[in-house]
């Protein structure tokens, strides 16, 4: 709640710094990768049961064929970038000090950003037999 | 961080309990919050005795018939007594709604009909929330007809299929009930606009004879103003007048996708 005993006018609170313009892109993007996971989840659970019991001589050659590579690389870009956006609306919504606000979505971001990278190197190198 | 708890000197304390009516043969227990600005004392709970053979059906009539014949301080906003002003929006049994148009036998299943001021706003007094926020916040939409093009001499016309959009919108009667049950608004009610000024925007937005609509949008483009909406629809609930504002923010980040992809 913004300081109600300041002198500015409850017009000059609400209007504030004025609108950013922006939030769609992030909207669509939501939206866009839950549509991509719900697509994706039933491939993704299929290729999680081959791999079950599986030595990593058996999963580089699973995760050889193109297909299954692409399909576990999509669903992690999907995830991780969902992951993303929820948790930044998360913040947004209950952390108010700005500068923890800002140092949260830092950090999250980093760990998205981690996640997603840490996930497509191992299936990089798990798909060329390395 | 958000404040999950209330502030030490708006935490409920004690209450009295005001003597039943004598003669009444059936009478209704109503437990109301009150607060007074003047005595220093943190909010309480009171319990009064409502003879219902002698009063109206509603819980507004009850609280009339405390004031009257109980205790003349008890302080709420009333006018219309009939759904069209919205003045007497209050939590009714742990629902915003208005108290004109609440039975008081639909409420608290025969127990007491427990009556709060809207949830996380200030309160001036008693059942009396401060309102000040909202009623810029309805300001700030702008809600007006704009147009640029030169008045035409006899009137804006719009076809019956146009008017017809404007129906479940042009309704509200800014009682702020659904804002005020919006948990998205009690956490960021400075940024995000609300259910009820959002309403409203949608309602001027499509509104076929305003020539603003970009602005418009531009004006509302905002994470927090808009995007804090996260559909949970406690609007729709709370919505003493059957709307669905969560509806009309749907169609306004519709047309903002629309606009971009």
């Amino acid at each position: 709640m913004s300081d109600r005993s300041s002198m500015r006018t409850p017009l000059g609170r609400v209007r504030n710094l004025g609108s950013s313009h922006s939030g769609t892109k992030d909207f669509w993007r939501q939206r866009l990768t839950a549509v991509a996971m719900t697509l994706l989840i039933v491939p993704v659970i299929v290729i999680m049961l081959m791999l079950v019991g599986r030595n990593q001589a058996g999963a580089s050659q699973i995760l050889g064929s193109l297909p299954i590579a692409i399909i576990l690389l999509l669903f992690i870009v999907a995830s991780t970038w969902h992951m993303k956006i929820g948790m930044q609306v998360v913040i947004e919504d209950y952390v108010h000090n700005e500068k923890l606000k800002l140092a949260s979505v830092m950090a999250n971001n980093f760990f998205c950003i981690a996640v997603a990278l840490a996930s497509i190197y191992a299936i990089l190198k798990l798909s060329s037999g390395v | 961080m958000a404040d999950f708890v209330l502030p030490k000197n708006s935490r409920i304390t004690g209450g009295k309990t005001w003597p039943k009516p004598a003669g009444a043969t059936e009478t209704r227990e109503f437990r109301v919050y009150r607060w007074n600005p003047d005595d220093g004392k943190n909010p309480s709970v009171d319990t009064y005795h409502v003879d219902i053979n002698d009063c109206g059906p509603m819980v507004l009539d009850g609280l009339i018939w405390i004031k009257n014949h109980i205790d003349p301080t008890l302080t709420f906003r009333r006018s219309c007594r009939e759904g069209v002003c919205g003045s007497c929006a209050m939590n009714i049994d742990g629902q915003n709604t208005l108290a004109c148009t609440k039975s008081m036998h639909d409420v608290g299943a025969g127990g007491a009909v427990k009556v709060n001021p809207l949830p996380h706003q200030p309160v001036v007094k008693d059942l009396v929330p401060d309102l000040t926020n909202f009623y810029a916040q309805y300001a700030s939409i702008e809600p007006w007809l704009k147009t640029t093009t030169p008045t035409p001499q006899k009137e804006w016309k719009q076809s019956h299929e146009d008017r017809e959009k404007l129906d479940g919108l042009y309704e509200c009667i800014l009682c702020a009930c659904c804002s005020t049950s919006c948990p998205s608004y009690w956490w960021n009610s400075d940024r995000f606009l609300g259910p009820a000024a959002l309403l409203q925007a949608t309602r001027w937005v499509t509104d076929s004879r305003d020539e603003a609509t970009g602005e418009r949008l531009d004006n509302l483009e905002d994470p927090f103003r808009l995007y804090r909406c996260h559909t949970i629809m406690n609007c729709a609930k709370a919505c003493p007048k059957g709307l669905n504002p969560s509806q009309a923010i749907a169609e306004l980040k519709l047309k903002m996708v629309e606009r971009q992809i």
